[in-house]
């Protein structure tokens, strides 16, 4: 089937299998590998991206739910060399040590907006993204930073 | 995945002719359950009909003594309504417990009730609230509509297209997550009518069930200290690898008193 989307702000028109996931459009076809592939099984967030906006699972996505929609990556964010304040708050505050979860962590950050409110409720929201590097608390802290900045919202 | 057709229908009609047409089809909403029943070929259906196009499914509105819910809202607009914060609160939290944020953002009211996971939220919630399920062809009590593990009164081509939810005097619903599935190891959601109270229970046996013996001692008064001596039979209650019979019965208890505390 013939699809259309936007993917980080250009159109992208593909021929998929109906049982094509998300993820794989947007790593094989689009080669857009920001986007990684921890557990497929809905469980580590590592796939997270937004879709209208809002933050899912790209694994537990088929590319057809997503036509006709936008869909934003962690490619998405820079602006040219400049990386987005999200990601500059986890540069400072050691959120990553391997990388693996930080495009899922910082996309999924992004959707806290407002509720993230302290480092419990941070720590809620990220409860679908796992980590096996950091133990969570340099995440925390950058999430808490890049809030607490008057940055530009996604 | 096994290789499937995709249809995404504009109406319901529309959607009900295609259904019918396929020897072998399925309805899609959010996809949090459907998806993985797929990859793991649990299920190998030959259609999936996306029901994000179809009008009328969605929306929360409030009403004077219940609130109606659209099938394919997700539970992150449940969970963030403020009409429904302001009316119906224990429900709105209950959404915002379900999984995590980004299931939150994908999964929906009717998918979570169709599929009946014995471990689901909403099923505790609509079967304590004595809400009305509304398909495209009739109204059923939740009473009647969740019948086993997995298993509900639909017709396989029946959409659920809302919910009706009595507004209740108080309510709350209580849970231990299971950290690793997210999915709850038992949950209880207590609802107090002017005239009964309902208490329901989900995660602890094969599918959402009612506590009788529960609710007899909360009618009569509406307090934790009215379950004292109350014992839950762990006959019957799931038994696996997370949590004896026995724990689960005992969790029931405990979660009961947090709710009724939490409703008081
Ligand atoms: C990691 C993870 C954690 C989760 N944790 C929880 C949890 O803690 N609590 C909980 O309750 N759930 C949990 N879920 C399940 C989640 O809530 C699902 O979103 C929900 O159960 C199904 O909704 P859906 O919209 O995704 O349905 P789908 O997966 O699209 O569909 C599920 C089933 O319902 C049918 N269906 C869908 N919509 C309709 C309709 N309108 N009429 C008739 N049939 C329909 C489909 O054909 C399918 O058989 C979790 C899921 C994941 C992946
Ligand atoms: S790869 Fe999608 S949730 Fe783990
Ligand atoms: S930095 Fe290695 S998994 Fe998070």
């Amino acid at each position: 089937m013939r699809i259309t989307l936007s993917v980080n702000g250009r159109e992208v028109v593909a021929e998929v299998e109906p049982r094509t996931l998300l993820v794989t459009l947007l790593r094989e076809r689009l080669a857009l590998t920001g986007t990684h592939v921890g557990c497929d099984t809905g469980q580590c967030g590592a796939c997270t991206v937004h879709l209208d906006g809002r933050a899912v699972k790209s694994c537990m996505v088929l590319a057809a739910q997503a036509d006709g929609r936008h869909v934003t990556t962690v490619e998405g964010l820079a602006d040219g060399d400049t990386l987005h304040p999200m990601q500059e708050a986890f540069r400072e505050h050691h959120a990553l040590q391997c990388g693996f979860c930080t495009p899922g962590m910082v996309m999924a950050a992004l959707d806290l907006g407002a509720e993230a409110s302290d480092s419990r409720a941070v720590r809620d929201g990220l409860d679908g993204n796992l980590c096996r590097c950091t133990g969570y608390h340099g995440i925390v802290e950058a999430v808490m930073a890049a809030r607490s900045r008057a940055d530009a919202p996604l | 995945m096994h290789p499937f057709e995709y249809l995404r229908p504009r109406g319901l009609a529309e959607a009900i002719a295609a259904f019918r047409a396929s020897h072998d089809a399925r309805w899609l909403a959010g996809g949090q359950t459907l998806i993985p029943t797929l990859k793991l070929r649990l299920a190998s259906p030959a259609l999936l009909i996306d029901l994000r196009e179809v009008p009328d499914l969605g929306g929360i509105r409030v009403e004077a003594d219940r609130v109606v819910i659209g099938a394919m809202t997700i539970h992150a607009e449940v969970a963030a309504s403020p009409e429904l914060r302001a009316a119906l609160p224990a429900l709105a939290t209950l959404a915002g417990g379900i999984g995590d944020r980004q299931v939150r953002n994908m999964g929906t009211l009717g998918g979570s009730i169709a599929a009946c996971d014995p471990a689901a939220d909403y099923p505790a919630a609509l079967l304590a609230l004595g809400a009305e399920i509304r398909t495209d062809r009739r109204a059923l009590s939740a009473d009647d509509f969740f019948l086993g593990m997995f298993e509900t009164a639909l017709e396989p081509d029946e959409v659920v297209t809302s919910v009706a939810v009595p507004l209740p005097r108080a309510a709350a619903y209580a849970r231990i997550d299971n950290p690793a599935s997210r999915y709850a190891l038992a949950g209880v959601f207590v609802a107090r009518f002017d005239d009964a109270v309902r208490v329901a229970v989900t995660g602890a046996a094969p599918a959402v069930f009612r506590a009788d013996a529960i609710e007899r001692a909360l009618s009569a008064d509406f307090s934790p200290a009215a379950l004292d001596g109350i014992a839950i039979d762990p006959d019957g209650l799931n038994e696996d690898m997370h949590a004896s019979a026995e724990y689960r019965a005992h969790l029931i208890g405990v979660l009961a008193r947090r709710a009724v505390v939490a409703a008081s």
